[in-house]
């Protein structure tokens, strides 16, 4: 089995988040990077099946060269190779677009990418993908088994759980519980040493063309000090969401 | 030309979000010069949809459960037929589903989260939330058609009193290529993304078995209940109640957060919620700074109080 991971590189979860260029360029000053937490789910149960059935694991991701330590630590953690497409990273429909132009020969049975980056926080590389190929397609993916080409995938609905049955190629949009949180790896010494031979291949994009860009970025104005309410008297927080908030 | 709104059901009845979908719809199409069309799928109450804006609806009679793939597809067909330069789609997790893969079939640029009505058509440009809510981004849209996601509860309900005629549209829908096997769903409670009030626990609630205070509350307030991420990787609540950066956003009217300490991804999270109410009985803790409206105190005393209180209220008002 085939599986290729799309990895985003992405400010770690507790950056401050500043604007510079006249609010038009996120700040990179200072900050961190990360594999996109939704994506290292993805990723790490891919490392799962491919320990049970032998699967090879390929990341994949569209950026420029400061994204490479993130694709380093993938292959730290054990994917086999990285392709990195080598521009920037504009709107989702450029992004999918790139990916597929890249990966539709090479028959990937499984894609995984996350159900969002929490950077942009659009959501749509995976469907987008999926449309492309015409592959199967299960978004906010909590649970994926495998058995030949069939696959049975758990999906968090608005107040539940679905679970459906469909078949391979199929492209999911992981999150938390496909594994858990105490499941993800940090990489150990071998593993960081033996990503540094494993290829890294670059490819220059196709010359996608995005259909959305982002032209200004804005801070959430500032809030007020908080109304303490005395912990004897909660009649007067009723009364504040009553009467001052109206949300009672 | 028109604008296209995608108005959701469950069980054959408008949601809420398919309201207020309507509502954005009604706004852009005012702006364009334009007229608002619905496309439903079994719709038994699409007239409702009148009352806020909607002038036509194209209803979708479809078998079975919900497939993204025959839903973005019956959409798209419907797109065609309205001439819809503009599809407007909720942020349920059903519509983040299937937009996707409207917006490849439709050559459309995708906005999701789309907090305000568009500042301006040419160039197109929306307000949305990005950084997991710790901040918005102005995002132009160049395609033909565009795509809005509108976050909930972001833009409310608009009423719009319009003649509105309901049809039925009967697109070329492929079989299905997925089957659900089992939905595990709790009908009688409110979900995290419909709730106008959400009632969420931290780890100052000091294990699951404590969990009917926060249980009582928010069925007193007919409430969602949530939890912090550490709370649901320990595994005392399920992952789908786990709020923040990366679990389920809120938006609701109220937001309650007992026991919460408030780390930047939680509070990330919740941001979009319009109230926030704190009870910690550390004053240090962290979302005192981002509430509006906190108790220092014990939960073990202050809820239960609380509960007491607003049953009082509830049974006035």
């Amino acid at each position: 089995m085939k599986i290729l991971v799309c990895i985003s590189h992405v400010p770690d979860t507790t950056s401050k988040i500043n604007f510079v260029e006249n609010d038009t360029k996120f700040d990179t000053n200072g900050v961190q990077y990360i594999i996109n937490p939704n994506d290292e789910f993805g990723l790490t149960r891919a490392m799962w099946l491919k320990e049970k059935s032998g699967a090879t694991v390929d990341v994949i991701n569209v950026g420029g060269a400061e994204t490479e330590s993130t694709l380093r630590k993938a292959l730290a953690i054990g994917a086999d190779k990285a392709i990195r497409i080598n521009t920037e990273a504009v709107d989702a429909t450029q992004v999918a677009k790139e990916i597929v132009a890249v990966i539709q020969n090479d028959a990937y049975d499984l894609i995984i990418a996350g159900r969002e980056s929490i950077d942009y926080n659009g959501g749509m590389v995976p469907g987008m993908i999926a449309a492309m190929l015409g592959a199967s397609y299960v978004n906010n993916c909590v649970g994926l088994e495998i058995d030949g080409d069939k696959a049975t995938a758990a999906r968090e609905i608005d107040g539940g759980k679905e679970t459906v049955s469909t078949s391979l190629p199929l492209v999911i949009g992981g999150q938390k519980g496909l594994v858990e949180e105490s499941d993800l790896k940090i990489p150990n010494m071998r593993g960081i040493m033996m990503a540094r031979k494993k290829p890294l291949e670059v490819v220059e994009p196709n010359g996608a063309t995005a259909l959305s860009t982002t032209t200004k970025f804005e801070k959430p104005a500032p809030k007020g000090e908080v109304k303490l309410v005395d912990a004897d008297n909660v009649d007067q927080l009723i009364d504040l969401l009553h009467n001052e908030a109206k949300v009672i | 030309m028109s604008v296209l709104v995608y108005a959701e059901t469950e069980a054959g009845k408008l949601k809420k979000v398919a309201f207020e979908v309507a509502s954005y719809g009604k706004a852009v199409a005012d702006q364009m010069g334009t007229e608002v069309i619905a496309v439903t799928f079994n719709a038994a109450d699409a007239n409702a949809l009148g009352n806020y804006g909607v002038s036509k609806v194209m209803n979708i009679s479809a078998d079975g459960n919900f497939d993204a793939k025959i839903y973005a597809s019956g959409i798209q067909q419907a797109a065609s037929v309205a001439a819809a330069k503009v599809v407007v789609v909720s942020s349920s997790a059903d519509s983040r589903y299937l937009t996707p893969l409207l917006a490849v079939g439709l050559d459309a640029g995708y906005a999701t989260n789309v907090v305000a009505a568009p500042s301006n058509l040419a160039p197109f440009t929306v307000k949305r939330t990005a950084f997991t809510n710790k901040a918005f981004t102005q995002t132009e849209i160049s395609s033909e058609v565009k795509i809005i996601g509108v976050s909930n509860n972001a833009f409310g309900l608009e009423e719009n009193a319009t003649a509105c005629t309901v049809e039925d549209f009967a697109p070329s829908l492929a079989a299905s290529t997925i089957t659900v096997e089992s939905v595990d769903k709790a009908t009688d409670k409110v979900t995290i993304a419909d709730a106008e009030v959400v009632v969420s626990g931290g780890r100052g609630l000091k294990g699951p078995e404590n969990w009917h205070l926060i249980e009582d509350l928010a069925d007193t307030l007919g409430a969602a209940t949530a939890c912090s991420k550490p709370v649901s990787d320990m595994g005392w609540r399920p992952h789908s109640e786990h709020v923040g950066q990366t679990g389920k956003p809120v938006a609701s009217n109220l937001y309650i957060a007992i026991g919460v300490s408030g780390a930047i991804q939680h509070l990330a999270g919740i941001n979009s919620s319009k109230v926030k109410v704190v009870i910690n009985n550390d004053p240090e803790a962290p979302f005192f700074k981002a509430a509006d409206y906190g108790i220092v105190g014990d939960a073990f005393e202050v809820v239960p109080q609380l509960i007491e209180k607003l049953k009082a209220f509830k049974a006035q008002a």
